[in-house]
């Protein structure tokens, strides 16, 4: 390893106790709190102060069947994408490989069913943004969360195709990428844990 | 954490058992919103326990906190939470708005007179 190579990329530092991407990410996802939790928290203002007039169940327009599908295929990509790293941690770089293609695939498979079964059928349908403060604060919040999917997806991809060239000079170091990856991505998982019911649902 | 064949092994076993907890919990909440608890209030109360336990599912096993040692980490949850908390009860300051006529008698000076000087 070079000078100029970053410190504590497998070995923890001192000083946290662990390596520090793992800090890092967590950091940043601390800030994700804060971002999405700023939007669920005018939800609650905007609904607690809109009383009867909120609309639920039919009058939302929203089909039950298709949320908890993708929410299906969030929990499973979240499984795969934790198998891609347990994978990488056995020594099986094809096997993580493998989870990691599968993860992009099923994250594909949700925005894929967001565009194209939900917000195309609600914009042609005149549910806009400004129809009401329901589909502002429905298309702010799950377009923000479909907006780190395709983060993930670039990440993954990333670290699916040219990033997987670390595996070879530092199993470890690729390992632990994958292990910050993953928080990242069952970050987004759980921000739509709370989506589906607080939109879809109630 | 502790990185041996025989620990992450371990580790894929809880990782298959939360899938299927989350899948069944996916479908008792949405079996759950169609039966009416008494109001809407306990329908939205029940939603949000079962998400919050599914989120711990993911926290605990997904992302590893169940096997974190360092303190770091800890930390930063902690110093987030605590902001979470506060940012949620953003909303709840709305209780707290007051008529104009209590606030002028709090500071006990005279409500200014509509079309008075």
């Amino acid at each position: 390893m070079s000078s100029a190579a970053l410190p504590y990329t497998v070995e923890p530092h001192p000083l946290t106790g662990v390596y520090s991407g793992k800090l890092g990410t967590w950091l940043f996802l601390a800030s994700e709190v804060m971002l999405f939790g700023a939007l669920f928290s005018s939800y609650v203002l905007l609904r607690v102060g809109a009383g009867d007039a909120w609309p639920s169940g039919e009058a939302t327009h929203l089909s039950v069947p298709i949320g908890t599908f993708n929410t299906l295929v969030l929990i499973v990509s979240s499984v795969t994408m934790v198998m891609a790293w347990a994978s990488l941690k056995m020594g099986n770089l094809a096997k993580g490989r493998m989870f990691l293609a599968l993860t992009i695939a099923l994250a594909l498979v949700f925005i894929v069913v967001k565009l194209l079964l939900e917000y195309i059928p609600k914009f042609r349908g005149h549910h806009l943004p400004s129809t009401n403060t329901f589909y502002a604060l429905y298309f702010t919040m799950t377009g923000l969360h479909a907006l780190h999917i395709i983060g993930g997806i670039v990440v993954i991809g990333y670290f699916l195709f040219p990033g997987a060239a670390l595996w070879r000079t530092d199993p470890e170091y690729y390992t632990n990428r994958i292990e910050c990856t993953g928080l990242y991505w069952h970050f987004v998982d759980l921000v739509w844990i709370f989506l589906f019911p607080v939109l879809y649902l109630t | 954490m502790a990185g041996g064949h025989a620990d992450v092994q371990k580790h894929v076993k809880a990782y298959l058992g939360v899938f299927v907890a989350l899948a069944v919990l996916t479908v008792v909440t949405v079996l759950a919103s169609k039966i009416h608890f008494g109001s809407k209030a306990a329908n939205i109360t029940i939603a949000l326990l079962i998400a919050t336990f599914k989120a711990s599912l993911v926290a605990a096993i997904f992302m590893h906190l169940r096997w974190e040692r360092g303190a770091s980490i800890w930390w930063t949850l902690l110093i987030c939470a605590a902001f979470f908390a506060v940012l949620m009860s953003v909303p709840s300051l709305t209780v707290f708005e007051l008529p104009k006529q209590a606030i002028f008698q709090m500071w006990d000076v005279a409500p200014p007179v509509p079309g008075g000087h």
